[in-house]
């Protein structure tokens, strides 16, 4: 009896622990994933003697990396954050209420939707010299071409959300005989979180982007100045070093974003997220 | 129960809608029919016969192509205070917790809630059998609770007329038959005139006083139906000679007019 509960029990331990060894393999699963890639390319250029001009192995990244001074790195990070943000920003104020205001005007919607959907299928890219040119040398044309990449997802998935509130609430609403604008903010509003939010992390990443486009175009500061500055000497081990840190950057936003909305709203969350 | 006072009269309303296409939809046509004080009335009848129609023609959100609708015999040109309003789904605000919901009706209208407001509104809610879950969020509750809170929201202006439209018809079998006994207890806590619309023709015999069979496209009276069963009713009912005689006559009806 004994021994067969014993035996039990053996049998209980593996059974649990199987769960348990997978939910930590689940866990370190992306962690592995990119250490492996790391490795492997790491071994890549060793056995192969690939040529740090074309593809610089991660060691030889990490050390150009070190030998550029952790002042100078946050210098240029922060240049390009600064702009990243502002142009975030400025998509932000300008996208959500011009959303609300699309939704509620169908004037608007025939007349400026179709402006904005020529301006963001205008490549962005191929403006920017244009607005460098036009707005001078300041943070204005970058914090101008982040906004212009950035702005579009936000004010789409906007008027999406804004659009997709039950048709039954907003029939609530009128037979309440409520005010127009509670409409909006009671109901519509808060039913557009998820979609704006969704946007919101679309386009911190566009935001990233932008800000490097700019600082492709004109600047003296700045992760995406870097990495032009260091291909223009050939150091393509250094340009690697300024990838890594913008797409940490990036990464960082994009992981701040999906914070936000868990610490403020995180009924718009799917129950597995919160 | 027409010895009552009445409160909403139909007279003659024809309701179309345009379509797309240019073309005009008749949901209604030639609708009359009164309903009594604290009158409970199931409107009944197959999808498509304008059943929400009604319920919206009552509620000042459209208004009729000809004839009249009228409360208290004011015909009815804008949404009226004496009104809630409880839909299929149950439309709830999922970033308000239940308590919020069911004060939202004050909030979204006059922007504030006062403690007393949440006193009655915690009243509701123990009217509804949902006393303890006042904090809870929409999402911790199941589809039977949800509507139940919905119930709750359009009692909270005290209304003289409750509109239902299909409110149990997304719910199990067994929740459904459960909401039902609860409706017609909170109905005979708090009498209100009710416009209840459904296409089940059980629901529609155990709950009504009166039941009016609708015809499809366009949307007619087909036949006014008054339910002789006494009240307050119970599981008891259901086996009711009268209750199963009254049911098999509606559904003969519907079904004759299916195959015809």
């Amino acid at each position: 009896m004994a021994i067969r509960s014993s035996r039990a029990s053996t049998k209980v331990a593996r059974i649990m622990l199987a769960p348990a060894l997978r939910i930590w393999a689940d866990r370190l699963a992306p962690t592995g994933a990119l250490i492996a890639l790391i490795v492997v390319w790491e071994g890549a250029c060793r056995l192969f003697a690939i040529p740090s001009f074309l593809l610089p192995s991660p060691s030889a990244i990490v050390q150009a990396g070190l030998e550029v001074s952790a002042a100078q790195w946050l210098g240029h990070a922060g240049a390009t954050l600064r702009v990243a943000l502002m142009g975030y920003a400025a998509a932000i104020a300008v996208s959500i209420p011009l959303a609300v205001a699309l939704v509620n005007s169908r004037f608007l919607s025939r007349t400026l939707y179709p402006i904005l959907v020529i301006v963001q299928s205008t490549p962005i890219v191929a403006v920017a010299p244009i607005i460098v040119v036009t707005l001078g040398a300041s943070d204005l044309p970058r914090v101008v071409i982040t906004f212009l990449i950035a702005f579009f997802p936000i004010i789409v998935s906007t008027v999406t959300g804004l659009k997709a509130t039950p048709e039954e609430l907003i029939e609530l609403s009128r037979s309440l005989r409520a005010e127009r604008a509670r409409e909006m903010l009671h109901i519509r509003l808060p039913f557009a979180v998820p979609y704006i939010f969704s946007a919101l992390k679309i386009s911190i990443t566009l935001s990233i982007i932008g800000a490097v486009v700019a600082e492709f175009v004109a600047a003296e500061r700045g992760l995406g100045f870097f990495i032009m500055f260091s291909t223009s000497f050939f150091k393509i081990p250094q340009a690697f070093a300024g990838l890594a840190i913008l797409a940490a950057l990036s990464l960082a936003l994009f992981r701040l974003c999906t914070l936000v909305q868990r610490w403020f709203v995180p009924w718009s969350l799917p129950k597995s997220e919160r | 129960m027409s010895e009552q006072p009445r409160v909403i009269r139909f007279a003659d309303v024809e309701q179309t809608f345009g379509r797309d296409d240019g073309a005009a939809i008749t949901a209604l046509d030639g609708i009359t029919f009164d309903i009594g004080r604290n009158e409970f009335l199931a409107v009944l009848g197959p999808s498509g016969c304008g059943k929400s129609t009604l319920l919206r023609l009552i509620a000042g959100l459209i208004f009729p192509t000809r004839g009249t609708v009228s409360i208290y015999d004011l015909a009815v040109t804008e949404p009226r205070d004496e009104i809630g309003i409880v839909f299929q789904s149950p439309t709830l605000l999922p970033w308000f917790d239940v308590l919020g919901n069911v004060t939202f009706p004050l909030r979204h209208k006059y922007g504030r809630v006062s403690a007393e407001d949440n006193a009655r509104a915690r009243g509701l809610l123990a009217l509804v059998g949902l006393a303890d879950f006042a904090r809870k969020r929409i999402d911790e509750l199941s589809g039977g609770m949800q509507q139940r809170v919905a119930i709750a929201r359009a009692l909270l202006l005290d209304p003289d007329i409750l509109l239902m439209d299909e409110p149990f018809s997304a719910l199990d079998a067994l929740t459904r038959d459960e909401m039902s006994f609860e409706l017609l207890r909170i109905w005979s806590e708090r009498p209100k005139t009710v416009l209840f619309i459904t296409h089940s023709i059980p629901e529609a015999v155990l709950l009504a006083d009166r039941i009016i069979v609708m015809t499809p496209r366009p949307g007619r009276v087909r036949e006014v139906i008054k339910v002789d069963l006494p009240r307050p009713r119970s599981i008891a009912t259901l086996s009711d000679p009268t209750y199963l005689a009254l049911a098999n006559h509606i559904r003969g009806q519907l079904f004759t007019r299916a195959v015809a």
